[in-house]
């Protein structure tokens, strides 16, 4: 009977794996193929060449085993923290509180407690020095399994810093940047006391919404004081109930809460998919609102320039197409590519040689390469009229600091060559090569990198949950600051070492860097490329010619 | 040897088929025809059948016309233009080229142009550089940062303390946190936006309970007792949380924190409390209103503020046990996923705390001006003062409000008109800005008078009678 009962297990067992594998099978990145090349080739000034190479089978069951044992420890702790074997260094609840409904479930903080606070010294790491190529980071240690950290009063100094959104190298404490930016705090002060509406709108302000204006090649924008908020709080103002929402799968949490926030319906069309997003506009225009089939007001689609988790650049030129066929409007949020993208350094649009009047409205920030905060609006006069009227953000928050208003003056003229120095072409030119040149000898060495060639966002897989912890740590020891990022931020076996290249790197930065990631690669069994490495001539050419 | 093993084990298996129930070799069988359908099948998509032709579609498609992108806005709209401030908003401010004495900005303790502020900022500068390039989690964590959670937590006397790069976003990100859908929030009606926001995005059940009417409250909390007996279970895992302001920007009074304790005592419901206009400015330390009423801080499950009235600096922070802090440092959504505060403004809002710190008697002499304020606003003919004797922002309300709020709405350019001869009469004073067709409950028309610690008597009287002047000659 045992032996029987064996056999059905072996059955069962047999039978979840084919499962597991199935859905992964359906899982958006085998669908894709390896060197997806564009199709609509005429779209495309130059090749689009994206990798999302296939998770090898044997390492998504490995993962998927891990995060089971991973869960039976939990749940074997858990029993122990229950019955005080174990000391238990959880916060708790007030003793005057104890029979109100308790804040937490506890199943929400399972995954904190068991799973991330193993490798919880992987984030958070705190730094003393500006945030460019190399940085210098607080040491701290930790007695108790990571629930608690003592600073040991030392400083690890020089860590090349492969993690900072720092594209241009514009994080800088010395410089014509940092200059202005100072003249701006002994003459205005730091803060700004009241909302744009009511006394808080400085000549500054004004500077800077017309410098903005003219680097994006548009009729006027608007500056505000948080990138997130310029999501959450001017998506609201621009749709509401009636109208319809097309987000792409993998947006920001900014996008995805200001859409919820407008009250809008919210399709999502799979991630960079353009038959996924034919196909819903169709069908919305076609069969309009749900059950009363009342046309929409209107149909707004938000895509990101380049998607940070995964590196890949929207396909805008089709976008564009799409949108004017259908006449939807387009929300482009530009996050990570203003600056980074683009001979001219003004983001997507350049990257493909579009009008920046095809995009409707156009949303970025300044923190990653501008070296500043804060985010902006930029479209028609009629739209920022729009805004300035309606807006959350001018009427209840307060504006922009003076300082880092001044900052983003500073460092835009300078990448227009305004301030009359080579130094803006000379970064771009720089952050190009140390892309390719990073993501060419990552393929070389066999890792799996995601993303489109030529975005400085390069995220190198590592699946397993306790290589997450493993890879952090390892290259921390040899002095290179890196991002891991696992579940929830990514699906959950797809995690993953993100790396962001400046321009302020040095090719011998790289180099380090690159010897760094290949030793830890071997050591930790990382390489699990399985395709020749592509020579960018060949394969990388367009195929049909519409 | 192998192969007799093999099928010594092939033999096994199939009697162990035979032996099996018949019910489980049923459900094996379903299972596995289960995996093969859904490994041939399509995806199921849900508006698969349609009877229109391909013709027809491309007719509709052709037809339909969508709305503008946004609603023309005329070119006299009042908020269009807006009042340019050359210039530090400091006391003495230029709106406009004008230079006038500033009654409009929330500087209340003088921090703006403060010069051992300005001094920790450059250093800050000069160390750091501008901006942090990166969230908290991804290395934009800087030392000044733990340092000023640290003092925040140590100044109100809280075990820890979280800070937010953006004032609107902090209590927006905060109450999400915590309240989930289906948990239930009491607020009050005259609440701020970023608190409706923050309402919003949680997706609970909002009551909202008459403006500091504590009555009204504790008869929703009795209705919502007698809900609970219906449905225990529910009731078990529906969380519950009352949400006040200390000092309220609409309405300049105070919220009655001592009733509002024992409600929670014998309701059992968590209390957070958005102090953004009372810190550093009431108590007798600038603790705000937990100081103010002499209550435990610890009684309150979370004081969110922000750092851009009293200190002068950009951003906010919220305070209180760390069981309830700590989770917002991987569920808050402006925490997590945006990036944090410029190291120079954390700087400069240390050494605001510094100066908070040694020299309480600022606080005594705020309330002293706020008084004198409060006293020199009466009797102007046509508006009321509306407001605590101790807010440092007052509104001056029509007198006679009609009640209704399209005839109070006509008298708005009125009040514009106010404000502009004010202006020109160098005393900066704003009409207080809401959003008409987003807020839940308006507030009524008002012009926003703020008090600041650098207002000399000569300026207050001088602003009193401009007020006055201008009162009389539009609103007769």
């Amino acid at each position: 009977v045992t032996r029987f009962n064996v056999n059905q297990q072996m059955l069962n067992f047999a039978s979840y794996i084919i499962i597991c594998s199935c859905v992964n099978f359906f899982s958006p990145h085998f669908l894709l193929q390896n060197n997806h090349v564009a199709r609509n080739g005429g779209m495309y000034k130059k090749p689009f060449v994206e990798y999302f190479e296939e998770t090898p089978l044997l390492v998504a069951v490995l993962t998927y085993m891990g995060y089971g044992i991973l869960t039976i420890f939990g749940y074997l702790r858990d029993f122990l923290r229950d019955w005080k074997i174990e000391k238990c260094h959880v916060a708790r609840e007030r003793e005057e509180q104890k029979d109100f409904v308790p804040l937490y479930q506890d199943f929400e903080n399972f995954y904190t407690r068991n799973l991330y606070m193993r490798i919880r010294d992987n984030w958070n790491r705190p730094i003393c020095s500006v945030p460019g190529a190399k940085m210098d980071l607080v040491e701290r240690v930790t007695h108790d399994y990571n629930w608690t950290f003592e600073h040991t009063g030392k400083v690890i100094k020089d860590v090349i810093n492969m993690g900072s959104y720092n594209y241009l190298g514009f994080a800088e404490n010395t410089g014509a940047c940092a200059a202005a930016a100072a003249e701006a705090t002994q003459r205005y002060g730091a803060g700004v006391n009241s909302t744009r509406r009511e006394m808080g709108n400085l000549d500054k302000h004004e500077e800077l919404e017309v410098l903005v204006a003219r680097f994006l090649g548009v009729e006027a924008s608007m500056a505000f004081g948080m990138g997130f908020a310029t999501n959450s709080m001017n998506i609201p103002a621009l749709t509401g109930k009636g109208c319809l929402i097309l987000s792409d799968e993998l947006n920001h949490a900014s996008l995805v809460l200001g859409a919820r926030l407008s009250g809008s319906a919210i399709r999502v069309f799979k991630h960079n998919n353009m038959q996924s997003l034919e196909k819903l506009l169709r069908d919305a225009i076609v069969h309009g609102q749900p059950r009363t089939h009342r046309p929409w007001k209107k149909i707004l689609i938000l895509v990101e320039g380049i998607y940070s988790m995964e590196g890949s650049i929207v396909r805008l030129p089709e976008v564009i197409a799409l949108k004017k066929k259908y006449k939807a409007y387009l929300y482009l949020d530009e996050a990570h590519s203003i600056g980074a993208l683009g001979p001219g350094g003004k983001g997507v649009v350049d990257y493909f040689g579009l009008d920046p009047r095809d995009v409707d409205i156009m949303m970025g920030t300044f923190t990653k390469s501008f070296g500043a905060a804060g985010g902006y609006i930029g479209g028609k006069k009629e739209l920022v009229d729009y805004l300035r009227t309606h807006s959350h953000s001018a009427v209840y928050a307060t504006s922009m600091s003076p300082p880092v208003a001044q900052q983003i003056i500073a460092s835009m003229k300078c990448i227009m060559g305004e301030d009359g120095t080579n130094l803006g072409r000379e970064r771009l030119q720089q952050l190009s090569e140390n892309t390719t040149y990073f993501r060419r000898r990552l393929h070389e060495m066999g890792f799996i990198i995601y993303g489109n060639e030529d975005s400085p966002v390069v995220p190198m897989m590592l699946y397993m949950p306790a290589k997450i912890g493993a890879f952090g740590r390892e290259m921390l020891k040899r002095n290179i600051g890196t991002v891991v990022v696992g579940f929830p931020a990514t699906p959950i076996i797809e995690s993953r070492a993100r790396f962001c290249i400046s321009a302020a790197h040095t090719r011998e930065m790289l180099d380090t860097a690159l010897t760094a990631i290949s030793e830890v690669g071997d050591l930790l069994q990382l390489k699990y490329s399985r395709q020749k490495t592509p020579s960018l001539e060949e394969d990388a050419y367009l195929e049909s010619q519409d | 040897k192998m192969a007799s093993g093999q099928q010594w084990v092939l033999v096994e298996m199939v009697q162990a088929f035979y032996e099996a129930p018949a019910y489980h070799l049923i459900l094996e069988g379903i299972l596995i025809l289960w995996i093969v359908r859904l490994l041939f099948s399509k995806t199921y998509k849900l508006q698969e059948r349609s009877d229109l032709t391909d013709k027809e579609k491309e007719e509709l498609i052709e037809e339909w016309q969508p709305e503008p992108l946004v609603p023309q806005v005329s070119k006299d709209h009042p908020s269009l233009k807006y009042d340019v401030v050359s210039g530090p908003p400091s006391h003495k401010i230029i709106v406009n080229g004008k230079e006038c004495i500033n009654f409009a900005s929330f500087n209340f303790l003088g921090l703006l142009d403060n010069e051992r502020v300005k001094v920790c900022a450059l250093a800050s500068l000069q160390k750091y550089g501008v901006g942090t390039c990166g969230p908290r989690g991804f290395y934009g964590t800087f030392d000044v940062h733990l340092e000023l959670e640290e003092r925040l937590a140590k100044f109100m006397r809280t075990e820890e303390a979280i800070i937010y790069s953006y004032g609107f976003a902090t209590i927006a990100s905060a109450i999400p946190a915590y309240s989930k859908r289906g948990d239930i929030v009491f607020v009050d009606e005259a609440a701020c936006f970023s608190i409706q926001k923050g309402l919003q995005a949680s997706r609970s059940v909002i009551k909202y309970f008459k403006h500091n009417d504590m009555e009204d409250l504790e008869r929703l909390l009795k209705e919502q007792e007698v809900e609970d007996q219906k449905n225990p279970r529910k009731a078990r895992v529906t969380r519950r949380f009352i949400v006040v302001e200390g000092l309220y920007i609409n309405t300049a009074d105070v919220c009655p924190l001592p009733e509002l304790v024992n409600l929670k005592y014998k309701y059992k419901v968590r209390i957070f409390l958005e102090e953004s206009m009372s810190f550093g400015v009431l108590g007798e330390h600038g603790r705000g209103v937990t100081e103010h009423f002499d209550v435990n801080i610890d009684d309150i499950d979370l004081i969110s503020a922000n750092m851009e009235n009293a200190v002068a600096s950009i951003g906010g922070f919220c305070c209180g046990r760390s069981f309830v802090i700590d989770h917002q440092r991987l569920s808050g959504q402006g925490y997590c996923f945006s990036a944090s505060l410029p190291p120079m403004l954390a700087a400069a809002a240390i050494e605001a705390l510094n100066i908070m710190e040694n020299d309480p008697d600022i606080f005594t002499i705020l309330r002293e001006k706020c008084r004198h304020v409060h006293k020199s606003l009466q009797g102007i003919p046509g508006l009321k003062v509306v407001g605590e004797p101790f807010a440092p922002a007052l509104h001056l309300q029509l007198e006679r409000s009609s009640g209704s709020r399209e005839t109070d709405m006509k008298m708005l350019p009125q009040h514009l008109l106010v404000c502009f001869q004010c202006l020109d009469r160098q005393i900066a004073v704003t009409q207080a800005r809401y959003l008409d067709k987003e807020e839940k409950f308006l507030p009524s028309p008002s012009i926003r008078v703020v008090v600041t610690i650098e207002q000399t008597e000569v300026e207050i009287e001088k602003a009193a009678n401009c007020i006055r002047e201008a009162a009389l000659a539009i609103l007769k």
